[in-house]
């Protein structure tokens, strides 16, 4: 690879081939290529059409429940002792996630492009939830793919999308996990390819998805751009976010690319540490290779084999990582860090009772960084954290790792 | 470098007036030995050219035989390198016929292209088809194998319409592969009747032979598109062999051999149509 040069625009990327720097790209099987065109075009029109906009507008207000809350965290402020940290409350969200801003806007897509049967992939089940929601609101049929593993540890997800009416398929190939259930969610869409539209739920995979997500999911910084000046009077000093296949924290980096003054920190999962090979850190324990249409840090054997991730959340349990965070990785504007199960954990369970908040296990990898921040900034400086996800659904997680009963 | 192992053999059955049977083995399925083993019988069993899978671990396209393939070879500790360790075992033996290695990018992109080209020509690789490579992301591989005599086979499929075939035949060598359906290996059926037109307007564009692959099961099915096509290529029929045998405990060598055997006499016998190249 080039040696990475930092752009004086980061709203100009992906490049016309979908690429990030080195990163991006579509390398998907021909069958799909004239598709993943078509959907680059139709994406592109919708994207300059006030009526589009407008229109996802109206049922990202009335619908999913936006603008999300801009929390001042008094008390963990003060835990830590350092920078004001402010949460943004994604976790308020309709279906308690972020997932749900992007799967609006692309089930309005799909809809423009007259497809008429939706596919999708999940891990934890946050987007298959969250997709067979906005198919059950537009009524269309939702077929969500997802590891038989998986399956079997979020019960309580799967029977909510049974509940949506949505159908899903248990991916029994390779690892049984969300890389798996990915997998098969291309073979659908490489045999329907005519009424089928798959919704990808990260800034992940062949171009346009990693674009089309993204901007999706930035009306959470802009939302924090405007609502921090009300509240600071300036903008943070950093914004930090847990990073899987990066969606989230994409989304809140975004609208900050371009002001270098505002430090931006990922939180990836380090499993049971980095020191071991049960992790999930792309950046932090991968390097560059292609999956699933693009090219990105990944993590893989010596020899190209993608390797299992592990992670206590399922929703970050992904070997890869979108293609763009892979770039401000090699071009420095954003700085990766790790968390470990016991970390999120712990995090989990302080912003739970300090401000009676009970976070995804996700969003608890980006809380058990937040103090380290917070004091490197320091007194009189203002932190903002992506608190992406509720932890209701993490609740039997938590308590088989506490040993207890429920 | 002299005229290649892919263009001599498709000018020879050309004259012979007849289609290539290709024949896919998977590297290292189930284990190295046994791989070699039926790759060193292919050629007298009727495989005019070979494909051989490297595995991968999550190969997208594939349909679940070609999968459980993938996952028995990797089992089995099969790699890129142990991959071209085969070729040049049977290439000890052979010169003639064509070896075609088939896969996915990313073992390609963790060797580098250029060392992988190198090693690959000098392990007797002829051509690469990499499933997760378009056109469009191609020219560094392309640049890599063509350095080294290689070529770099395009998949054309039902949805390559004509605005979009230049763009998939602009690198194009060798032959050209058209996939017979849109989905993943060995699941749905090939139909001689959608396939001519393809194959006449593939041929036309390119001016190189097409040969057809995916969903192709029974010497019958072989037979039928080898009237229409310059190629039939038989791959999840065979790995569904190597797996059966392994489950009744019978030779694995033997019993793919004779299912390559009853599908190259279908091939041969079949004239091809008189839409000469």
């Amino acid at each position: 690879m080039n040696a990475p040069t930092r752009p004086n625009d980061y709203s100009a990327y992906p490049d016309a081939k979908g690429r990030f720097g080195d990163f991006g790209g579509q390398y998907v099987p021909e069958t799909l290529m004239p598709l993943v065109h078509d959907l680059t075009a139709a994406y592109e029109a919708a994207k300059a059409d006030p009526a589009f906009q407008a229109e996802l507008g109206g049922y990202l207000t009335h619908y999913v429940g936006r603008p999300s809350p801009l929390y001042f965290a008094e008390r963990l402020t003060a835990h830590y002792g350092g920078a004001k940290i402010y949460l943004k409350r994604e976790e308020l969200n309709h279906t308690g996630s972020h997932k749900i801003n992007n799967c609006m806007g692309q089930i309005l897509l799909a809809m423009r492009m007259g497809k008429t049967r939706i596919i999708a992939e999940t891990g934890a089940g946050q987007h298959g939830v969250a997709t067979a929601t906005v198919c059950a609101r537009f009524g269309l049929p939702c077929v969500v793919y997802m590891g038989a593993v998986d399956v079997e540890r979020q019960k309580p997800n799967v029977f909510r999308m049974n509940l949506l009416g949505a159908e899903v398929r248990p991916v029994t190939s390779g690892s049984a996990t969300l890389k798996d259930a990915m997998n098969e969610a291309l073979r659908d869409w490489v045999t329907n390819v005519h009424d089928t539209y798959y919704l990808i739920g990260t800034a992940a995979g062949m171009h346009p998805y990693p674009e089309m997500v993204r901007d999706f999911q930035a009306v959470i910084g802009r939302e924090v751009r405007e609502q921090i000046v009300e509240a600071e009077g300036r903008l943070p000093d950093a914004v930090i976010a847990c990073v899987g296949g990066g969606s989230n924290a994409i989304g809140i980096f975004h609208p900050f690319l371009n002001d270098e003054g505002v430090k931006l920190y990922g939180v990836e999962a380090a499993g049971e540490g980095m020191d071991t090979d049960r992790h999930a850190a792309a950046i932090n324990g991968g390097r560059p290779g292609v999956l699933h249409g693009n090219m990105t840090y990944l993590l893989q054997d010596r020899e190209g084999q993608i390797t299992e991730a592990h992670s206590i959340s399922a929703g970050l349990d992904y070997p890869g990582i979108g293609p763009e965070h892979s770039w401000l990785h090699d071009v420095g504007r954003a700085t990766y860090l790790t968390a470990t199960d016991a970390e999120s954990l712990e995090a989990f369970m302080l912003l739970s009772k300090l401000e009676g908040i009970l976070p995804a296990i996700e969003s608890a990898h980006a809380l058990a960084r937040v103090g380290d921040v917070a004091r490197e900034v320091g007194k009189g400086g203002v932190v903002v954290l992506n608190l992406s996800g509720r932890g209701d659904k993490d609740v039997n997680t938590v308590a088989t790792h506490l040993g207890r009963q429920i | 470098m002299t005229k290649s192992r892919i263009d001599a053999r498709f000018a020879a059955l050309k004259a012979e007036g007849r289609a290539a049977f290709v024949s896919y083995v998977m590297a290292g399925d189930p284990d190295a030995d046994t791989a070699l083993a039926i790759l060193k019988g292919l050629p007298a069993a009727g495989a005019d050219l070979i494909e051989v899978g490297f595995p991968f671990s999550d190969p997208m396209a594939e349909g679940p035989p070609i999968q459980r393939a993938a996952q028995r070879a990797l089992a089995k500790g099969m790699t890129l390198h142990g991959t071209l360790d085969l070729i040049r075992a049977f290439r000890g033996g052979d010169q003639a016929t064509p070896i075609i290695l088939m896969g996915y990018m990313n073992p390609l992109v963790s060797w580098g292209f250029e060392a992988f080209a190198k090693a690959a020509a000098d392990a007797g690789v002829d051509g690469m088809i990499v499933v997760d490579c378009p056109p469009e992301e191609a020219d560094p591989l392309a640049d890599a194998l063509e350095a080294n005599g290689m070529a770099l086979i395009f998949l054309t499929t039902p949805t390559t319409d004509d605005k979009r075939l230049p763009t998939v035949i602009r690198r194009a060598s060798g032959f050209v592969y058209y996939v017979s359906v849109a989905g993943v290996t060995g699941v749905k059926e090939a139909d001689a009747q959608a396939v001519a037109p393809n194959v006449e307007r593939i041929r036309k564009a390119s001016g190189l032979p097409v040969a057809v692959g995916f969903g192709i099961k029974t010497p019958e099915r072989a037979s039928a598109i080898a009237q229409v096509a310059d190629g039939v290529v038989v791959g999840s029929a065979l790995v569904d062999e190597v797996a059966e045998a392994v489950d009744l405990n019978e030779d694995v060598t033997t019993r793919v051999l004779s299912k390559v055997e009853s599908l190259a006499k279908a091939v041969r016998v079949s004239r091809r149509g008189l839409t000469a190249v």
